[in-house]
């Protein structure tokens, strides 16, 4: 192809290089340059959010980025949220409060979550609400994912408060 | 969630004998079997498949409601550097329809195209872009025809057919009780449901792998594999064996993966190619490629004693099937038999038609052909109890169904029918605070951020509505599912395996058949099989049956495979099988306690039992729409309050209140989820879920334009959850998924009705209807009620 350009992309703490065209989505680079299956395609539209990832630990919805720009950026995936084999807080919950059904969401839901988690621990119902409000999942009707987040929270909070004591 | 029993489960099959409770059977919240791959990104849903050698399909579709084709040509489409296949209705190598109830619709186009995005052709490439680039270059010539896009006018013997077979693709007469009763007080009006999509989020896609020697493997995402085989094998021109199906990873369902979408097209490709074949519907056109919820009017009249007796109901139903039957033949048949709703209803005059148009094919979604009658009958009810200045809770108390109630086809409701329980429940449920006065949090008023006023227009409304859906097959249908149960002890642990072609959507019966065998069995490790074409058929995961049908499938083949094990116990021991029962990985006896490790007992010795499970059989409609057409019911009231700018038309629903029977919670978390996932949809309905179409063009295929509520839409539900226990199911399970979603909607329009004194007779409710500046209830209903 014409007109490519290289990039390097920090995902999930591993540097990957690539040569791209400057028109390649950042989710299709994702899942079909990597084979990171777990950013979905839902809507392209930039409305459901099932491809959000993390940009520099922002969440972003990666079928309305080029790949082009993140170079030199670091992302998160879903697939980058387990540490040392352990599941991530986020991802207890999703798993123990029924917070997926279909599941197709559950990644961007889960990245959106941990990024609020990031600034606020302990976020209310309402905090939750806001902070997934530009995404959809069209089973769960919300309330299980609500509690899912908060769960997390508490986890990570009660995981710091132990680490400290 | 709140759970309560108030009669005893009634189980038709003894359950093992106590022992201690095995971890993660029924009754318990188990986990998702597919949680853990599904959170960790590593579930793979049917747009993840791959193969390296794989090729790409794109579908050349009408970009007219309708016409007659006059010329096809593919040359300059398979110019395109890349192309590898162009197909056309010529290379239909077996049957060139299909359907799900009759095979009307043509898998390519030929002559005629009869709604906007009907498939005409086919590419496959080497790269995705490829293969659109070569759609865009199929050269197609039409003759436009005037599209038929009014139901009303396509039942007019005038009006062209569209298909050999007239344009009524069903009409159900239901003649009840007395011809011409007399009523103290009528109320009448009409009432109009849009189209609603089931807006699953993973789009249709799939990869099919032809076998190198004519056969084919096609992974997909659908509801019922072996319907799907059918048709396949006849339009390919195979033999069943030779159409492998395994379900892939499926994002979300709700009705719309009912009919086929990718999977003759992809097999075509696969199959001229050799080589295999991924489809991938863009969102715009999963909206031309699958079916919607039908769109309805629906015209009432309802007669009472002055005393809020119902005396009488009348309908005209006409459903809008658009241009392929799909179920509509099915979903005309709930909304006739269920359109009196979960009431006393002596005397009923029903006419319900489904009809052919050039509008998008409609067939099942979540309720289907319940929620579009629910929303006419209920708001019948309050417009009746306002008539008779009653209560609208204590009228419908007054006429609730119960156990031996008949409904208007002559049914007896065998099992439990607690309408009445349920409205009060809700009636009675903690209602949320009052809005705050003064200066509330403008991200608090209805709207949103997007509320340009301080709330002085705000005003709170309550609406209360019951609804009830058949559950499972109805008319006669051989309804069935099968399982297979092997229980072995490999590494001297034992260990159960399910096999089963239930399709996962995301409700959890992957869950639930695995809860069932651990319970069955005493034996905590469950596995379940992929679900494939490789066993007999479970039916599909709709009519909230599968853990009825397949729980039940599941469950027969536990207990066969006990008995065997028992049996072999007994000779061992010198007991009675009857003696003996299986706990937590033991053989125990009624007097001796445990007296065999399962695992030792089993050795290498695999006990494997196939069965197949049916409910009791149900009845075809006569003429006169009489018979006992339904295996069960399933009932549930609702309760919505909502704040309504009555000058902005802006909406919010502040709080649900549900109640429902759910015969029993096999797994509650998971009934909680259907629950309330439901009732977001029944919302969507109530205030913004529409496919607009325009002279047959839908006018806004995106999740841009087409709205699906935000985590900000939906309110905190309290559901209560009965188990009445059914006596016709296994367990005593009912359905869960359907009930949600067909009483909330009516619930939240009554609500918006109690607080604008507006008649809002067409769902969706849009701002200025809301707002009185325009009014889009049909024509031909009783004046609006005074504010």
């Amino acid at each position: 192809m014409a007109n490519e350009t290289t990039i390097s992309i920090t995902v999930n703490g591993r540097e990957r290089s690539s040569e791209v065209e400057p028109r390649m989505l950042l989710v299709h680079w994702l899942r079909e340059g990597l084979g990171l299956t777990g950013t979905h395609i839902g809507c392209d539209t930039t409305s459901c959010g099932a491809c959000t990832v993390l940009l520099d630990g922002t969440p972003v919805k990666s079928c309305t980025m080029f790949a082009v720009q993140a170079d030199g950026r670091a992302l998160t995936t879903v697939e980058g949220l387990q540490q040392n084999g352990k599941l991530h807080a986020i991802q207890e919950g999703f798993k123990e409060e029924h917070g997926l059904q279909c599941g197709f969401c559950t990644p961007g839901m889960m990245l959106l979550g941990a990024a609020l988690l990031e600034d606020n621990p302990n976020p209310s119902e309402k905090d939750v609400r806001w902070a997934i409000s530009g995404n959809l999942c069209r089973c769960t009707g919300y309330q299980n994912i609500v509690k899912a987040v908060q769960y997390a929270g508490q986890k990570i909070e009660s995981e710091r408060s132990g680490a400290q004591a | 969630m709140s759970r309560a029993s108030t009669a005893p489960v009634a189980p038709p099959v003894a359950p093992p004998k106590e022992g201690v409770p095995v971890q993660g059977g029924v009754g318990t919240s188990a986990l998702r079997p597919d949680g853990v791959p599904k959170v960790k990104g590593e579930f793979a849903y049917s747009s993840d498949m791959w193969d390296e050698h794989m090729l790409w399909g794109a579908t050349v579709r009408s970009p007219h409601p309708h016409a007659c084709i006059v010329s096809i040509d593919i040359t300059d489409a398979l110019k395109h550097p890349g192309v590898h296949a162009v197909l056309t209705h010529e290379d239909v190598a077996g049957r060139k329809t299909f359907g799900l109830e009759r095979p009307d619709q043509p898998v390519l186009a030929s002559e005629r195209v009869r709604y906007r995005g009907e498939p005409i052709a086919l590419v496959a490439a080497a790269h995705p872009e490829t293969a659109r680039r070569a759609a865009e270059a199929v050269h197609i010539d039409y003759e436009v025809l005037q599209p038929v896009t009014d139901p009303e006018v396509a039942l007019d013997a005038a009006t062209v057919a569209l298909h050999p077979s007239g344009n009524v693709v069903r009409h159900i007469h239901i003649a009840h009780g007395e011809p011409d009763p007399e009523a103290d007080v009528v109320a009448e009006a009409t009432y109009e449901v849009g189209m609603q999509d089931q807006a699953f989020l993973g789009p249709e896609s799939g990869l099919a792998v032809p076998d190198g020697s004519g056969g084919v493997d096609l992974y997909v995402s659908t509801q019922w594999l072996h319907v799907d085989r059918e048709q396949l094998a006849a339009s390919l021109a195979l033999a069943p064996e030779e159409v492998r199906i395994t379900l892939a990873g499926v994002g979300g369902a709700f009705g719309a993966r009912e009919d086929l979408s990718i999977q003759i097209h992809s097999c075509m490709l696969a199959l001229t190619t050799n080589r295999p074949v991924k489809m991938m519907y863009s969102r715009e056109e999963s909206f031309y490629g699958h079916v919607h919820r039908h769109p309805a009017r629906l015209n009432y009249i309802h007669g009472a004693t002055t005393s809020g007796e119902l005396v009488f109901v009348k309908a005209r139903l006409v459903f809008d099937g658009g241009a392929y039957a799909s179920s509509s033949t099915a979903v005309c048949a709930n909304a006739a038999t269920l359109c009196c709703g979960p009431y006393e209803v002596p005397n009923a005059l029903i006419d319900c038609y489904a009809v052919y148009t050039n509008n998008p094919p409609c067939g099942a979604m979540r309720g289907f052909g319940a929620v579009q009658a629910c929303f006419a009958y209920e708001s019948q009810m309050d417009l009746l109890a306002a008539k008779l200045a009653m209560d609208p809770v204590e009228l419908r108390l007054r006429n609730a169904a119960s156990t031996g109630t008949v409904t208007p086809t002559g049914q007896k409701i065998e099992g439990p029918a607690p309408v009445a329980e349920l409205l009060t429940r809700v009636r009675d449920a903690p209602l949320p605070p009052p809005g705050s006065p003064g200066t509330p949090d403008i991200r608090e008023l209805p709207g949103g951020v997007s509320n340009a006023t301080h709330g002085e227009a705000v005003r709170r409304g309550i609406g209360h509505a019951a609804g009830y859906k058949n559950i499972c097959y109805s008319e006669g249908f051989d309804d069935y599912a099968t399982a297979r149960v092997r229980l072995s002890a490999p590494a001297g642990e034992p260990v159960v395996e399910v096999h089963t072609a239930a399709a996962e959507v995301g409700q959890g019966v992957a869950t639930i058949q695995l809860q069932i065998a651990r319970t069955e069995l005493g034996v905590e490790a469950a596995v379940l099989r992929p679900a494939d074409t490789s066993i007999g058929s479970s039916g599909s995961s709709s009519a909230s049956r599968q853990t009825w049908m397949t729980g039940g499938a599941v469950k027969t083949a536990c207990e066969a495979v006990r008995e065997r094990v028992l049996s072999t116990a007994a000779e061992v021991l010198g007991a009675e099988p009857g003696e003996l029962y299986l706990s937590n990985g033991l053989v125990m006896s009624l007097e001796l306690g445990a007296v065999y490790s399962l695992a030792e007992l089993l050795g290498d010795t695999v006990v494997e039992a196939t069965r197949e499970y049916r409910h009791a059989p149900t009845s075809p409609l006569d003429a006169n729409g009489q018979g006992n057409a339904h295996a069960g019911f399933a009932f549930a009231a609702h309760r919505a309050v909502v704040d309504v700018d009555v000058e902005l038309g802006l909406v919010k629903v502040v709080d649900i209140a549900t109640a429902q029977d759910v015969g029993m919670a096999l797994n509650p978390q998971a009934v909680e989820g259907q629950i309330e996932g439901g009732i977001a949809q029944g919302i969507g309905l109530a205030l913004m879920e529409e496919v607009q179409v325009i002279d047959g063009v839908i006018r806004n295929p995106s999740f841009t334009d087409y709205l699906i509520p935000t985590s900000l839409d939906m309110p905190p539900v309290h559901a209560d959850v009965l188990e009445l226990g059914d006596p016709g199911s296994p367990y005593g399970v009912k359905g869960v998924g359907e009930p949600p979603v067909i009483s909330s909607t009516p619930a939240v329009v009554a609500a918006v009705r109690a607080a604008t004194g507006r008649a809002l007779r067409r769902i969706p409710m849009r701002p200025d209807d809301v707002a009185g500046l325009t009014d889009r209830s049909p024509a031909g209903e009783a004046p609006r009620e005074p504010r």
